[in-house]
This record gives structure tokens, C-alpha cells and sequence, in this order.
């Protein structure tokens, strides 16, 4: 669908909505296709993973969406509109806990309420007092009481990856954009913060896409798994998970839990040899 | 904190040693004092003269200081915008990189023809040479933020003045004080050039007098003024460094406990 052919109709009944949105890098002759044209409707309150091989494009699905890069076909909206709307509050992890180095744990949790609108108003009377207790709060929550005042350096990689967590969440979001939080972390570390996020999600109910590549924990966390393709991605499956929440650890080691586990990585495993064969094919 | 204590001890020592050794050399080999003058000559010349070098000390002192600020005001706004446009950085950069390729002392006549002799080319001269370390340092520090940082605040929608003020500056920040220890001692040198060539107060004003009599041991304890002058600004500067972007010398934190 080329651009010039106008807004596609009904747009605006999902909070998300691709269409045939794609992303091209670079310039010809060095095109590298990050994302081939996708179409994806995701509704309020939803939980989404996107799940797939690296470089299959999901992270620039969430890119796309956060308004950090802009289709270069296709459209992408948000609450009904391009680029996204302001009264959509997003919340953003990324892969690296990219908290500030100047800035304190507690600091770096609130830095949201200072830019983002309500809050922003209020910034300079509540900082001291409600603003801060909030942050602490949140802290507590992912098991962080009393490292407010730590800098960041002086936490370990997963305690980072729990004050970033804490800063995607500060605001309220109503879109909550999470980019592999938990990729590098340990295993019982993941799990413990599958099930801070799993609470956290049950108590606010944002609408949420969770890219990863562990397979165990789209399938704990999610209502929804999309499946990608490689090189360049695409919808490959969509997969309602029909598990009742709460949701426990245990429970990823029942049957049903992995024979949906299997099904997902045998799709994902076809679609790589598919692909390696096309590509010996065209050489 | 033991250690901390030895080694400043023995730096200090180092830094006695080093005038006691040109004295001795100075007496051992006969030099005369319009040649180069004994460090206890130049402090005893300091000592009697200072009530006349006190006007001039604090004159090029107060050159250097305001000639510094707008170096720094004017240093920062150009790297701001030097680092966050890129027209910016490709048209003012080569005519920086030319500007400060000019010998200052060849710039003094312009300023002196423009402004007169005195103060004003003093501090202008001042201006012009301290304010490049602080440009290329800012805008080297704004345009290497890492773009993760940023993409933090543009995932919230933030302005583009709400990344510079919360991500760009305090990034930029070490980066600047760093270029601030540079451009303070440089500013000295721009002041003393102009005061020789164009003013009739100010050490180098004094420095050229006194030669002009061969008063050398004179013209020395100017030297030891300004480059007293320099150290104490240096350090105040290091100081305020410290105590603002601490979370940029973590190695040195853990080296003293």
C-alpha cells in the first residue's frame, strides 16, 4: 500500500495498528530490508510477545510503534493516529538497562514524571515529596528497597535491568514497550521478574508488546504470541495462549505449557531452514 | 588515607627539590642574574616589590577572569550548537579549526586598532584563545551521547531541548570540565600577550618594562606570579570537576579508598 493512497479505512478501533508497515535501512545499492511489509492489530489492554530468530525485526516492530523510527512504507498507528499520540503514554525497556550514570537509581526511576505530560507539570512542586515516594514504592515492588539513592553503577546487571523496569512503569503507562528486558539475565532471575512484570501487569493492565526470544517466557507472560520470520520478518503465526493467571513457574513445565513451547520453535526452526535453502537456492 | 598523605609528601618534597637544585646550579656555575636570577633571589624580589605588583597582579587576574567567563558562555553556546546541528558543525568547525590557527599575538593589533590599548583587547584577546577547547570539547562530548541514552527520552516524546538539558549536558559535562582546566590557563596567556604588546598595567605590561631595564629577576617573579595565579585557578577548577561529575571518576574513587 503506497503512501500516497490515503489513510486505509476503520484505522483507530485497535490502540495499535500496522499496516503493511515496513522499514528499509540504508540506500540502494546497500538496501537491507529490516522489516517487510507487516499487518498487525493489537487491542487495548492486550499482552503481546513477539517471538522469532534475532534479526527478524522485532525489535523495529517496537520502534515502529514507539515513534523512535518511522515506516518507510506502510503506516503505523497508535490510537488512531500517525506516529503516535500524545495522551498514549509509552513506557520503554530496552535490552541494556540504559539507566543515566549521573543520575541516582531514584532519579533515574522518576525521570519520566519529568518530561512527561500530566506529571510534568507538577514536577517541581512533587519531586521532593509524592513523586519520590511513588519511585520508592515501585522500587520496593521489583525488590529494590533502599538502593534509591545507589548509583547505577553500583548495582548488578539485574537489579539495572529492575530500576529500568521501574522507569518504563512510573508513569502509568498505557503502552508498555518492553525490548528483551530480561535477555541478559540469569535464569532465576528472569523468572523472579516474570513474575514482578506478570503482577505488575495484572494490577494495571497496560497494553503491552514483549519482544524476546525465549519462547518459556512469552509463553508465561502473554494472551498473545506473534511468531516472526528471519531476514526479512514476518508474521509467521498468531497464537492466543489460553492459560488462566496468575500464572506460576510450575506451570511452564506441564504439558500443555510445553507442547505450546514446541509447536512455536518447531514453526520458528522450519522457517530458518526455509529460509537458508532460499538463500543457497539464490546464490 | 596514609598513602594519600606519602604521596603528596613526596611530591612536595620533589617540588622543593627542584628549585633548590637551580639554585645550587645557578651558584655552582657563577650564572648572572640578567642571565637567569636564583628562585630565592625572585621570591625576595617578590617579597619588596609587592605592594607595586599587587595592582598589576590583580588587573591581569581580573582580565583573565572575565575574559574566561565569556569564554566559557560564548565556548558552550557554540558547542551546543556545533554538536547538535549538523550544519552547524560542518560550517563553524573548519572556521574555527582556521580561526584558531591564527597566532594570537598577530590579532592583538586588530583589537587595539579597533578598542584602543588597555582592558577591553586584553580580555578579547583572552576571549578568543580560551574559548576553543571549551567549543570542541562540548561538541565532541554532545555528538558521541550514546544514542540509547536519547532514544530513553525520545520513547517518552520528549523536546529536543528536554535530550539536550537531561541526557546531552550532563553527558557533556565531564567532557566540559575537562576543557575548562585547559581554557583557564590559556585565557592567562591571552591576557599577557595583549598587556605586552598594548596596555600600560598588568603583569605583562610589567614583564615588558622591567626587561626593558634588564631587571630580570623582575621580569621572573612576574612568571612566578601568573604561573601561581594559573595553579590556583587549576585547582579550583579541578575541585568544582570533582565535586560535579563524580559519577564520570569512579577509577580514581577506587584507587584513594
Amino acid at each position: 500500500m503506497a503512501k500516497q493512497n490515503g489513510v486505509p479505512e476503520n484505522c483507530g478501533r485497535e490502540l495499535i495498528q500496522l499496516e503493511a508497515a515496513g522499514l528499509v535501512y540504508g540506500r540502494a545499492p546497500f538496501l537491507v530490508e529490516a522489516l517487510s511489509p507487516t499487518s498487525l492489530r493489537i487491542g487495548q489492554g492486550d499482552f503481546i510477545a513477539l517471538v522469532g530468530p534475532s534479526g527478524c525485526g522485532k525489535s523495529t516492530i517496537l520502534k515502529l510503534v514507539s515513534g523512535l523510527l518511522r515506516p518507510t512504507s506502510g503506516y503505523v498507528f497508535v490510537a488512531g493516529r500517525e506516529g503516535g499520540a500524545q495522551e498514549v503514554r509509552i513506557g520503554m525497556a530496552f535490552q541494556n538497562p540504559t539507566l543515566l550514570p549521573w543520575l541516582t537509581v531514584r532519579q533515574n526511576v522518576m525521570l519520566p514524571l519529568k518530561i512527561v505530560p500530566p506529571f510534568r507539570a507538577d514536577w517541581r512542586r512533587k519531586k521532593k515529596t509524592e513523586f519520590r515516594d511513588r519511585a520508592d514504592a515501585l522500587l520496593s515492588k521489583v525488590g529494590l528497597t533502599g538502593f534509591g539513592d545507589h548509583y547505577p553503577w553500583q548495582l548488578s546487571g539485574g537489579m539495572q535491568q529492575r530500576a529500568s523496569l521501574c522507569r518504563a512503569l512510573i508513569h502509568d503507562p498505557t503502552l508498555l514497550l518492553l525490548d528483551e528486558p530480561f535477555g541478559a539475565l540469569d535464569q532465576f532471575t528472569r523468572e523472579e521478574l516474570w513474575e514482578t512484570l506478570q503482577s505488575l501487569w495484572l494490577e494495571r493492565k497496560p497494553t503491552v508488546i514483549l519482544v524476546t526470544h525465549d519462547l518459556r517466557e512469552s509463553a508465561y507472560l502473554a494472551n498473545r504470541i506473534i511468531v516472526m520470520s528471519a531476514r526479512p520478518g514476518r508474521v509467521l503465526d498468531d497464537q492466543a495462549v489460553p492459560f488462566a493467571r496468575p500464572r506460576t513457574i510450575d506451570m511452564t513445565y506441564e504439558p500443555s505449557f510445553v507442547a505450546l513451547t514446541h509447536r512455536l520453535r518447531g514453526l520458528i526452526v522450519a522457517a530458518k531452514s526455509r529460509n537458508e535453502a532460499e538463500l543457497e537456492a539464490a546464490a | 588515607m596514609k598513602e594519600n598523605i606519602s604521596r603528596t609528601m613526596s611530591s612536595a618534597a620533589l617540588i622543593v627539590g627542584f628549585f633548590l637544585i637551580w639554585e645550587v646550579l645557578c651558584i655552582a656555575f657563577g650564572i648572572s642574574d640578567v642571565i637567569l636570577p636564583k628562585p630565592s633571589q625572585i621570591f625576595l624580589v617578590m617579597w619588596e616589590r609587592w605592594p607595586a605588583l599587587l595592582p598589576h597582579a590583580v588587573q591581569t587576574l581580573y582580565t583573565t577572569m572575565v575574559g574566561f567567563a565569556w569564554g566559557v558562555v560564548l565556548g558552550v553556546a557554540i558547542g551546543v550548537l556545533i554538536g547538535s546541528f549538523r550544519l552547524a558543525y560542518d560550517t563553524a568547525y573548519p572556521l574555527l579549526i582556521g580561526f584558531n590557527s591564527i597566532p594570537k599575538v598577530a590579532v592583538v593589533p586588530i583589537f587595539v586598532l579597533w578598542f584602543g590599548s588597555g582592558t577591553v583587547p586584553a580580555i578579547l584577546t583572552s576571549i578568543t584563545i580560551s574559548m576553543f577547547p571549551i567549543v570542541v570539547n562540548v561538541a565532541t562530548g554532545l555528538a558521541t551521547t550514546e544514542p540509547e541514552l536519547e532514544d530513553v527520552l525520545k520513547a517518552l516524546k520528549a523536546t529536543k531541548f528536554d535530550i539536550l538539558w537531561n541526557v546531552g549536558l550532563p553527558r557533556t559535562a565531564p567532557y566540559f570540565f575537562a576543557s575548562l582546566k585547559v581554557a583557564i590557563t590559556l585565557s592567562f596567556v591571552g591576557t599577557v600577550i595583549s598587556e605586552t604588546v598594548a596596555s600600560n598595567r598588568g603583569i605583562g605590561n610589567m614583564m615588558m618594562t622591567a626587561s626593558s631595564s634588564f631587571n630580570v629577576p623582575l621580569v621572573f617573579s612576574g612568571l612566578f606570579i601568573l604561573a601561581g595565579m594559573g595553579i590556583a585557578l587549576h585547582m579550583l577548577f579541578s575541585f568544582i570537576e570533582r565535586r560535579l561529575t563524580h559519577w564520570a571518576h569512579r577509577k580514581s574513587e577506587f584507587a584513594t579508598v
